[in-house]
């Protein structure tokens, strides 16, 4: 394709080809200082349906080596989205070496919290409200847990911030960086935060899971216990290849839900969520 | 014509997590993950790999688990779930 982008992310290499040259550009700018894979694990494509749809109220549709038949294309001012979704879409469907549970992932003292939770449960929030806190950003949407070890690795692709969450994020860190706001996607408007650099230095070093967490955004405060068999479940429908990955997988995942703790915490506001979240932490 | 024999599923084609009321059973032969709730787990391991008839079965679990009586309908359901899923092998 005529402009093309490589980055490494954690353990997994992408390149991304597109049509246009804006949203490889603004790749570049956002992982300038991600490492370049030796060889990519996965391709994205992005390119128009149409030919006369490169220039004519350009849209963009995201290929790669997996693909969704029935995604719609997205204009061109979010086709940075279109390339993290097509990333993010490469390792929902393709990722066979990690057990994937979507789950945002933050490490302090070498060890791990997961947080785990519908669309709008605020993991992303949550992890870059912690990070802003001297937490190590590991992830905002993938926990990697390598079968053969139980280990987290970081796969720290950028923060995807979404509606209320982009005020919340960017008062709590002023000196971020963020990239362009992509207002009216199908998820409402979403700006994407780069990890800082602690995050990315560190992204090669894996963690052992200290514990998970199921947040729920709009309650009072509150936490309970999650029984083994919720956590079991809950952890099944949250992952993207526990049946792709068969036996591997049930080990890995039971190993997990037996040997970590789990809560399931309401919260009202994220200055409350954090504070019951370090709390819960302090007392592991 | 003799009894059916019932056997669990040969240890090496199951792994089994015991989480809290709840079995974690993993089936290597279909790839698929089942979560058992009493009476299954309790019925699988009663039976074991040597097998009992239905009969022997019912008597074995009054025993085992001083049941005062057992209803012989709902346990034949339960069998028939757990053959249907390939966790107990009917001979």
């Amino acid at each position: 394709m005529r402009h093309v982008f490589s980055v490494r992310i954690g353990p997994v290499g992408f390149r991304v080809g597109s049509t246009w040259r804006t949203p490889i550009e603004q790749l570049e700018a956002l992982y300038a200082n991600y490492p370049r894979p030796e060889v990519p694990d996965f391709s994205v494509r992005l390119f128009p349906a149409r030919p006369w749809r490169q220039f004519i109220r350009p849209s963009v549709t995201i290929g790669g080596d997996f693909m969704l038949p029935d995604a719609l294309p997205l204009p061109l001012a979010q086709g940075l989205l279109a390339a993290e979704m097509g990333m993010n879409l490469q390792m929902a469907l393709g990722q066979r070496r990690y057990l994937l549970l979507h789950a945002s992932v933050v490490e302090r003292d070498g060890k791990a919290l997961l947080m785990s939770g519908i669309s709008g449960a605020g993991k992303s929030t949550l992890s870059a409200l912690l990070s802003a806190r001297g937490w190590r950003f590991m992830g905002d949407e993938f926990a990697l847990i390598d079968p053969e070890t139980g280990l987290l690795h970081a796969f720290p692709r950028l923060v995807s911030l979404k509606n209320a969450a982009i005020d919340v994020v960017t008062n709590a860190l002023p000196d971020a960086r963020f990239g362009p706001l992509l207002a009216g996607t199908p998820k409402g408007d979403i700006r994407h935060l780069v990890p800082d650099a602690s995050a990315v230095a560190a992204m090669d070093t894996p963690v052992p899971p200290a514990l998970l967490l199921f947040p729920s955004y709009g309650f009072e405060a509150d936490e309970r216990l999650v029984p083994l068999s919720e956590v079991f479940v809950r952890l099944t429908q949250a992952s993207t290849n526990y049946v792709a990955l068969g036996e591997r997988g049930f080990d890995a995942l039971a190993r997990l839900v037996k040997t970590v703790p789990a809560r399931a915490i309401d919260y009202p506001d994220t200055d409350s969520a954090v504070k019951q979240i370090e709390k819960l932490w302090a007392a592991l | 014509m003799a009894e059916p024999l019932f056997r669990m599923a040969r240890a090496e084609a199951l792994r089994i997590v015991h989480l809290d009321s709840f079995v974690a059973v993993f089936h290597r032969s279909s790839g698929l993950t089942h979560l058992l709730a009493a009476p299954a787990p309790e019925i699988m391991a009663t039976l074991g790999e040597a097998g009992l008839t239905r009969v022997a079965l019912a008597e074995k679990l009054v025993a085992d688990f001083d049941l005062e009586d057992l209803d012989d309908a709902a346990l034949a359901e339960r069998l028939d779930e757990l053959v249907a899923c390939g966790l107990v092998a009917a001979a």
